[in-house]
């Protein structure tokens, strides 16, 4: 008997569960009834949700979470937030899978735009790439330019086993710049660089998730500053090389066309990258992380489109 | 060793304090497992009921299939789901892909072959003489197949359990087709794989005892279902 009872209270604990699931779930955990006519025009994106696809550096940093809870504040929307690296995330931006895009790769959103995917792109933030590895520096290439540090690491990885370097290598914006770097000192990245020894170790995940493993190994690799900032605390990397003008890293959020994909939550799309380009996000964005790591870990774009390269309307003019 | 340490005692005082960030993930993870598991079970069970009592050419095939299916990679189940889902996929209408709903899918395709296989297994390895009874008793089709059902159903329990265990503990596909969203898609296994990336270990070693802890309890009604069944 007593065997029945405990069955019993197992099943109570599951109708239990279901239902707090249920709730929590805001109910859309029915879509049959939602979706019925399967045709491309049909809008079945559910309003109230806005699904971004991001970089890792913006989410590993808590930036995001932060940026998030303001506007939930404000707006009646529930960000759904999916953290894959520029690569993934311009992949689900072209296959319709999200609403907005907020990557760092100029090169391949200039891209996405021209192929109809993209509009309305915002630079809303930027900081720098840095190298990070260790302290005692093996390689030697403190004060070099970025292109003669990767040229140096690579030589001296030849016959010194203690430097090794940590790649991406997840098409990620960060990987897509080291690939720009190694191009610009030279080198075919397929052919001269991936797999041309062990001193080469592509990582395959985020960016903390790299930053850890290069701590590991005690390596090389490339970071955006803000994410090493964040990870500063855990790893004992320092930045060897971080001058350059190569290294600057520019963030931009961009919509889905929805001439393209007319599900897409455009509306609230829109109202998410002007916000993201307000005066006053741009002030959280400047004063974020410097509390707790005693510098910004990005900067905001306003006023700095000069810097940036870009034309003052696409930092600083809301959406219409 | 000290991390380790001081690791499990953080997660024990998240877990007694009812953090409410490791419980909503907790139970997030028991719903969608347990739903994919009902799922799979009440598709599961009529196949594997048919198969075992019905000949027909390339039985004998679909049943090798099944077998192998228990191996299939979850990962491959979440790259297919997703390409399913996907809104350029044949089911991208119905904006399935990073939901709840769609990680119910990817899970309840892991599990059927399990649910399947290990039913069909019970019910081949029964005594005859208990099917030629319950004939020999004049039960019609579905009084047949209920009488069956109960006379293997601690086999069953345990199959849907273990069924549970693995859906529960899989990484790959609810990475993929969740997306691991906040509060909407993350679940305890990719909330332990970004939680460890993002060097949160305290946490991951909360969410990693729930996990642990879950498995006891399955396997706790496991065994008290089978010391009924003695």
């Amino acid at each position: 008997m007593v065997n029945k009872k405990i069955v019993l209270a197992a099943l109570l604990v599951i109708a239990a569960v279901f239902m707090c699931g249920c709730t929590s779930d805001g109910g859309t955990d029915t879509p049959t009834a939602t979706t019925v006519a399967p045709t491309e025009t049909t809008p079945v994106a559910t309003p109230e949700f806005l699904k971004i696809a991001t970089t890792t550096s913006l989410d590993n940093t808590g930036l995001l979470e932060d940026l998030k809870d303001r506007f939930e504040k404000d707006h009646d929307v529930t960000l759904q937030i999916i953290a894959a690296g520029t690569g993934k995330a311009l992949e689900y931006g072209e296959r319709g899978d999200v609403d907005v895009l907020m990557v760092h790769d100029r090169a391949r959103e200039d891209l996405f735009m021209d192929n109809g995917y993209g509009i309305n792109r915002r630079v809303f933030a930027y900081n720098y790439f840095m190298i990070v590895g260790p302290e005692s520096d093996p390689a030697g290439i403190a004060g070099m330019t970025p292109e003669d540090a990767f040229v140096t690491i690579m030589e001296q990885a030849q016959t010194n086993p203690d430097v090794v370097m940590v790649s991406r290598g997840d098409s990620s914006g960060t990987h897509a710049k080291e690939k720009a770097i190694w191009a610009s000192a030279g080198y075919d990245y397929d052919t001269e660089v991936v797999g041309s020894g062990e001193w080469y170790v592509e990582g395959g995940q985020g960016m903390g998730a790299t930053l850890q493993m290069a701590n590991e190994f005690q390596a090389y690799t490339v970071s955006d500053s803000g994410t090493y900032l964040a990870y500063k605390g855990d790893i004992d990397l320092v930045p060897v090389v971080d001058e350059g003008d190569v290294l600057l890293n520019i963030y931009g959020a961009m919509m889905i066309n929805p001439e393209k994909y007319s599900y897409v939550n455009s509306e609230m799309a829109k109202e998410w990258i002007n916000f993201l380009i307000t005066p006053e996000t741009q002030q959280v964005i400047a004063e974020f992380g410097v509390e707790e790591y005693g510098q910004p870990l990005f900067f905001p774009s306003l006023g700095n489109y000069e810097i940036l390269g870009v034309s003052q309307e696409e930092a600083e003019s809301p959406i219409p | 060793m000290y991390e380790i340490v001081e690791g499990f005692l953080t997660a024990i005082h998240l877990i007694v304090t009812f953090d409410p960030d490791v419980y909503e993930v907790a139970f997030r993870s028991i719903y969608i497992t347990l739903s994919a598991t009902l799922i799979a079970s009440i598709i599961s069970i009529p196949i594997a009921l048919f198969l075992a009592f019905r000949t027909f050419p390339g039985k004998r095939t679909i049943i090798n299939l099944v077998h192998t299916l228990y191996a299939l990679p979850t990962v491959l189940i979440g790259l297919v789901v997703f390409l399913m889902l996907s809104r350029q996929g044949p089911f991208g209408f119905l904006g399935l892909l990073f939901s709840p709903t769609a990680m119910i899918i990817g899970q309840t395709i892991l599990v059927i072959p399990i649910i399947i296989g290990l039913t069909y297994s019970a019910l081949v390895a029964m005594d005859p003489v208990i099917k030629d009874t319950i004939i020999s008793l004049g039960a019609n089709y579905f009084q047949f197949m209920a009488s069956i059902l109960k006379e293997i159903r601690f086999v069953v329990y345990a199959t849907v359990a273990m069924a549970f265990g693995r859906a529960i503990s899989e990484v790959g596909a609810a990475i993929i087709i969740g997306g691991n969203i906040r509060g909407y898609t993350r679940v305890l296994t990719t909330s332990i794989a970004l939680e460890t990336s993002m060097g949160n270990i305290e946490f991951s070693m909360a969410l990693g005892i729930i996990l642990l802890f879950i498995a006891l309890v399955v396997n706790f009604v496991m065994t008290s279902i089978r010391r009924e069944a003695d």
